[in-house]
């Protein structure tokens, strides 16, 4: 027997960083709002025995349980999708605040281009640059149009920052917090790159530089640079996420619940309109139906993308027509980099998860791509996030992998290496997509979503000319042996690389080429929001948290607007 | 009471060290003192004991999944070969691994607890990554008695009784996938068996590897620290004495 509860104005599916800035917002406005999350309560009060490499990091004590629920996966159509039975390349996070919970904090702005990607490239490049393959597109807003977003997702995080990168959008406030310190390895880099005539600057984190309280009166602490942050939870507090910041802010209005063990199955429509979701409580096995005026996704990417798919909500992506926009646009990231070895030891285990510096000068177009076979490019970083031992073995080529040389060479190396690595944007290839699969199911009897992936020519390319400038940094940083990462061959759901996935739900101008509008607005069903990553057109060449931060501080002003106006906002 | 080899009974190792009582709530930093003068005589996994298990000071070592010796004894000398004894100090035995994954396999590690097992199974592609039907456990068993077969075939004798580079001889075969397993590649098996040597290497010592933090100690890891924000511009490379999450006090 399905119950069916109250209902209630807005209920959100998922409570990580959306489901709290949605939470907050529509609660802080009136309305009665509950967010639907699948895994269990957690506070700051959970983390006190985070300094624990093998349980957090390698076991992955926060993220997902994957005997309930997980994607399948091949390169090519050719191939069959098999699961991911084994967490990987990237990590899918459960439970009270998410991913915003295990986030390092890197917290970026898109670069303006990012946002009007196809307009800037046909006109500086003209139509073939990339070929047809490719599905570069807009967004459907500009950055201007976005900065007030951004600057509110900012102050809520308290992100420390310095505003001196040159190629940055043009921001009305400076960052809320100045930046974090600036260590000998950070320092490494900032010479190194201004002699090759780079602009670095401090990189924009979410571990905060100084104790902050933010406009909603939460108050963040101040980074302790205990170099447990990625992967961890933060004892201290001091790592901007959503169970410390957006959710009691919802909580203390008295408008906000979270009903935990709760696993939505299903968005429910009628006439056009969505009713609300269906749910499993994971403990009981009991199924409810949460009836709401608005129903927002605010899951990951995946789960997002499936439950319109499971819901029969828009149309499916073809690949062969090119037909429809449910599951298109999917897009991940390339990592060029270089590691060096010096001669020197460095206090490596010391850091934080956003303690970098950056230079921008190979991302976006802040360069001329006329010579060049690709288009956009990476943000370059170097991060003293804290290594740890399991997981950090540095050997130089040649080293065996286990054995007496294996022994010394990756204990004489394990404080004397450091990486510059690069985050690069992806661009969104007409055989990249996400649509159900046919034959593996979850816990709950849904199908698993299906992920259709390889790397592009583009990537390649791309991947190719930025590790020779990662290299040429790391050169100039003085490493005695600089090795440059290998070539990028097919993409590997294996080894972790990044949680960067984008696509999938993408917004638009158009519901000729996008899932939702600039609202994150459903276009076939208005009182239907999809937040999220998924809704990136293309990847950029950062962090997304801090564009999807913004997109969901846009979206709950999108369904205030809605509550009292109806229809599309667009 | 069990005395270590240096004749000091734990009691008496902490009343000559001056360590005060009070001070040893955490867990770990008695571990360490009572583990610190474990030699290389007594020390886990010689399989001397047929009891499964070893007895040192207040502390009980003993075998949560293996059940039969000789499996365990593998187990030890494989990882010891993987990360031996050395002048920069203990190798995988001196350091718990054996214990360590035998704990590990006991647990959710062992049976895949968070891992997606449902069929149907198919080989993939190896980017598709880990497709068998089997659990961790299952692969461990299966993996440890390979070895020992591979051992008889090519040298007649169990794999715990062969000269270092016939064990290394063998161990390679695996890693290059040259022996046949069921349901799971032997290179696979053998990523595992690395990986799983790290981690007893270099994890917590909470959970029975790492054993006196000494693996962390040669990498110059200092394990959990509340702060380094005092440090963190510091030009000077720091060797800091490392501390189990067990001491973690807020």
């Amino acid at each position: 027997m399905v119950k069916t509860l109250d209902k209630v104005d807005v209920v959100t599916v998922g409570v990580g960083w959306l489901g709290g800035i949605i939470g907050a917002e529509c609660a802080k406005a009136g309305m009665k709002v509950v967010g639907i999350e699948r895994g269990k309560e957690r506070s700051t009060a959970d983390y006190l025995m985070v300094h624990d490499e093998y349980r957090y990091a390698i076991r992955y004590e926060l993220m997902q349980d994957l005997s309930k629920e997980t994607i399948t996966f091949r390169n090519n159509r050719k191939m069959r999708a098999l699961p991911m039975r084994q967490m990987g390349s990237f990590l899918l996070g459960e439970g009270l605040g998410g991913s915003g919970t295990h986030w390092n904090g890197h917290t970026w702005r898109f670069l303006p281009y990012d946002f009007e990607i196809k307009t800037q490239t046909e006109k500086k490049y003209g139509k073939d640059k990339l070929s047809a393959d490719y599905l570069l597109q807009d967004w459907g807003i500009t950055y201007d149009e976005l900065e007030p977003y951004f600057d509110q997702f900012e102050k809520t995080a308290g992100i420390s920052g310095e505003n001196k990168n040159p190629f940055a959008g043009k921001r009305a406030n400076d960052f809320p917090t100045p930046p974090m310190k600036k260590t000998p390895i950070l320092r490494k880099f900032e010479k190194a790159t201004s002699n090759l005539g780079y602009t670095p600057f401090m990189l924009p984190s979410a571990n905060l530089s100084e104790t902050y309280e933010n406009p909603d009166g939460q108050t963040i602490a101040a980074c302790q640079y205990c170099g447990f942050c990625e992967r961890f939870g933060c004892e201290y507090g001091a790592k901007t996420s959503p169970e410390i910041t957006v959710i009691p802010t919802a909580l203390k209005t008295g408008n906000y619940q979270v009903r935990f063990h709760g696993n939505v199955v299903e968005v429910l429509k009628e006439g056009g309109k969505a009713t609300g979701v269906r749910y499993i409580d994971t403990q009981t096995g009991e199924e409810f139906i949460q009836p709401a005026d608005v129903v927002v996704l605010t899951s990951y990417v995946m789960n997002n993308a499936k439950l319109l798919m499971v819901s029969g909500i828009g149309e499916m992506y073809d690949p062969d027509t090119g037909r429809g926009t449910l599951g298109k646009n999917y897009a991940y990231q390339i990592l060029p980099g270089a590691t060096g070895f010096f001669d020197e030891q460095m206090n490596v285990f010391m850091g934080a998860g956003s303690l970098g510096m950056t230079i921008d000068d190979l991302n976006g177009d802040n360069y001329d791509h006329s010579e060049l076979n690709f288009i956009h490019g990476a943000s370059m970083s170097i991060t003293q996030t804290g290594v740890r031992p399991i997981q950090t073995n540095p050997v130089p080529p040649d080293t065996p992998a286990w054995g007496p040389e294996f022994k010394k060479a990756s204990i004489h190396n394990y404080s004397r290496t450091l990486s510059v690595g690069g985050q690069g944007a992806s661009i969104p290839h007409k055989e990249n997509f996400l649509s159900l699969d046919p034959d593996y199911k979850d816990a709950y009897g849904v199908p698993l979503l299906q992920l259709t992936y390889n790397f592009t020519e583009q990537d390649r390319n791309l991947h190719k000319y930025l590790t020779d400038k990662a290299k040429a940094i790391m050169d100039e940083m003085g490493a005695k042996t600089t090795v440059p990462g290998n070539p990028l061959s097919d993409y590997d759901i294996v080894p972790y690389q990044t949680t960067h996935n984008t696509g999938g739900t993408i917004m638009g101008a158009s519901p000729d080429d996008s899932v939702v509008n600039n609202y994150l607005q459903h276009w076939e069903v208005d009182n239907l929001f999809v937040v999220g990553a998924g809704n990136f057109p293309h990847n950029g060449g950062y962090n997304p948290t801090g564009t999807v931060g913004a997109l969901a501080y846009r979206a709950a002003e999108g369904i205030i607007k809605y509550s009292k106006a109806g229809g599309s906002l667009v | 009471m069990t005395k270590d080899n240096n004749g000091l009974s734990r009691r008496e190792f902490l009343k000559t060290t001056g360590i005060a009582t009070g001070a040893l709530v955490g867990g770990g930093v008695l571990g360490s003192l009572i583990t610190h003068n474990v030699t290389k005589d007594n020390v886990a996994g010689t399989g001397k004991n047929e009891a499964g298990g070893e007895h040192v000071g207040d502390v009980f070592r003993g075998r949560m999944f293996f059940t039969n010796v000789n499996e365990f004894n593998v187990l030890s000398e494989a990882v010891e070969r993987i990360f031996p004894e050395d002048d920069l100090g203990p190798g995988a035995i001196g350091l718990g691994v054996p214990y360590f994954i035998d704990n590990q396999l006991a647990g959710n590690y062992g049976s895949n607890a968070k891992e997606y097992m449902k069929g149907p199974f198919f080989a993939g592609e190896s980017t598709q990554g880990y497709q068998s039907r089997l659990t961790r456990a299952e692969i461990f068993k299966q993996g440890l008695a390979k070895m020992d077969e591979e051992a008889k075939k090519r040298f007649d004798t169990g794999f715990a009784s062969l000269e270092g580079n016939q064990m290394d001889e063998i161990l390679t075969a695996f890693q290059k996938n040259e022996v046949e397993m069921k349901g799971v590649a032997s290179e696979f098996y053998f990523k595992l068996l690395r990986q799983a040597t790290l981690e007893g290497a270099y994890a917590d010592p909470i959970y029975n590897g790492n054993i006196n933090m000494a693996g962390w100690r040669m990498k110059g890891f200092p394990g959990h620290q509340m702060a380094y924000i005092k440090e963190i511009e510091n030009e000077k490379y720091m060797k800091i004495e490392p501390k189990s999450i067990s001491s973690m006090e807020h």
